[in-house]
């Protein structure tokens, strides 16, 4: 349960009383944010008593009588707003003038409440507002998360951007200090071992810069008709080099022809992830097959290794951002992290899915569902401008 | 000080560090033997006995480098151990091995923060190994 801190302001001490019985043990449901309010209620008799009250602490509703003895109900209300105080107020008026309504509105004033007023009348207004805070909370709080995951993010980034440098800054102390044998096979070694990992780093900022484009949405999606089996021909022979160094066998298994619309970019990425991964947690002389298969409007596309396999606690937290499995069988595998997690961010662009299923030691099937997206304007690739799309 | 015949122990799941404390820990004159993780480095130590150990805290579990320690110092009690961490900087957890509580539980002689100069690693070697 959730409370809410009440200030009433009035000086007549019946007035504070009987508001205080009316709200007493008095709980408001806000559904929109599914939690229950109560509320704790606090008084003063004067415009100078409360301001002390506010600037201690501000309440979250503050109940605030028109007329008071001394500073005014608007004098109140214009101090709190031009101190900026975070609080919700309901000013109650017995002869609201247009004026006054005006100049409070202007103030800040939330709501009215019209004297005299019944105790369900209270309550009403009070759970109006309340519901009003809660909404207000419930926002902050998950912008508030949404800034937390944000900086994570970017502290996690910032390590995993750090290791290879440290690792090259490691190796030009070793040339400079001139401590390693000085054979040209000892010098290579080093010059490679920099090389590999100003590759690594170079991969790992596409990534970043792949998964930014689509999570920012700001890069124009190309949909146009594409062969997926042209793709993943082309994803083999990127992947060849390192396969054919292990002796790993990728085969392509495709009985039609898988054509659907989809940006060619994002499809490219997500076989060219998806099999990169197959090659390197697989076991030297094994294999790769990706079969590509379309039912109705969804297609299907499926990446089987026999490679080192997954725990099920592994594979539960696989596709998240900068995750890399840690284990004996993984050591000298190096990875960005945001492969997978850049799969399953492409697939909910296609309302689908992207899923693992494993054994350890045996291998890892992943299977990636799209469904084709709606080709609602001409693709840019189309020189006729006459035909509609998708009529060839 | 003659390194000649002192054998050193480095134990971690990053292969650039092995290699660059290898290389220079050889260069001045150490023998060195290396493990890529906990496992290995306990079969390691059925045929050989370190002078002295550098081991990482994060390889194959967060507290794999911990572990070691513990097990190496009940295997060798005499045997120096510094532990390697990038545990400050990656999670701005602190601790330090400079007190004899400290010492206590944390079970290594030296922790150094990754990362590091082999300078900094062959003093505290060599004052471990007093000389």
């Amino acid at each position: 349960m959730d409370s809410l801190r009440v200030l009433l302001v009035d000086d007549e001490q019946g007035m504070r009383m009987g508001m205080l019985r009316a709200l007493r043990g008095f709980t408001v449901h806000v559904p929109s944010v599914d939690a229950d309010v109560d509320f704790i209620v606090d008084e003063a008799d004067t415009g100078e008593a409360a301001l002390e009250k506010i600037q201690e602490a501000a309440p979250d509703i503050l109940l605030l009588d028109l007329k008071l003895p001394g500073m005014s109900g608007i004098e109140v209300l214009e101090q709190i707003a031009a101190e900026h105080v975070d609080t919700l107020t309901i000013m109650i008026t017995a002869y609201a003038t247009i004026e006054i309504a005006v100049r409070a509105t202007k103030s800040g004033a939330y709501d009215f409440l019209a004297k005299p007023f019944t105790p369900t009348e209270l309550r009403s207004v009070i759970r109006k507002a309340a519901e009003h805070r809660a909404v207000t909370y419930q926002a902050r709080r998950l912008a508030e998360e949404k800034r937390q995951v944000r900086f994570q993010f970017i502290s996690v980034l910032g390590h995993e951007l750090k290791a290879p440098l440290n690792a090259v800054e490691g190796y030009l102390n070793v040339l400079q200090d001139g401590v390693a044998p000085d054979t040209p096979a000892m010098q290579g070694e080093i010059l490679d071992r920099c090389r590999a990992r100003i590759e690594f780093m170079r991969k790992m900022i596409a990534d970043l810069l792949d998964m930014t484009r689509i999570e920012s949405g700001q890069k124009k999606r190309e949909l146009a008709q594409v062969d997926l089996a042209a793709v993943a021909k082309q994803t083999i022979e990127t992947a060849a080099p390192a396969a054919a160094e292990r002796t790993i066998t990728v085969r392509l298994h495709c009985d039609t022809p898988v054509q659907m619309v989809a940006d060619r970019g994002e499809i490219e990425i997500v076989l060219n992830n998806l099999v990169s991964n197959a090659v390197k947690y697989n076991r030297d002389a094994g294999t790769v097959d990706i079969s590509l298969k379309k039912q109705g409007d969804e297609v299907i596309i499926v990446v089987a290794d026999t490679g080192i396999g997954l725990s099920k606690e592994e594979a539960a937290k696989l596709f998240s951002d900068f995750v890399r499995i840690k284990n004996e069988k993984t050591r000298g595998i190096f990875g960005s992290g945001l492969g997978l997690s850049i799969v399953k961010k492409i697939a909910e662009l296609y309302d689908g899915a992207a899923t693992v299923d494993s054994t350890p030691d045996e291998g890892s099937t992943f299977t990636v569902v799209l469904h084709e997206s709606e080709l609602d304007e001409e693709p840019k690739s189309s020189s006729s401008p006459a035909s509609p799309a998708g009529s060839s | 000080m003659s390194t000649k015949g002192t054998t050193i122990l480095l134990v971690d799941d990053d292969e650039d560090f092995i290699f660059q404390q290898k290389v220079q820990l050889e260069a001045a004159g150490f023998g060195v033997v290396t493990a890529p993780g906990r496992k290995e480095a306990l079969e390691l130590l059925t045929s050989t006995r370190p002078d002295l150990a550098v081991l990482d805290l994060m390889m194959e579990d967060v507290d794999a480098g911990f572990t070691l320690c513990y097990e190496l110092k009940k295997m060798y009690p005499d045997l120096p151990v510094i532990l390697v961490t990038g545990v400050t900087s990656e999670t701005g957890l602190e601790f330090d091995a400079a007190t004899d509580e400290e010492r206590s539980w944390v079970k290594a002689d030296v922790l150094l923060d990754k990362p590091i100069r082999f300078e900094q690693l062959a003093r505290e070697i060599n004052r471990l190994l007093g000389s």
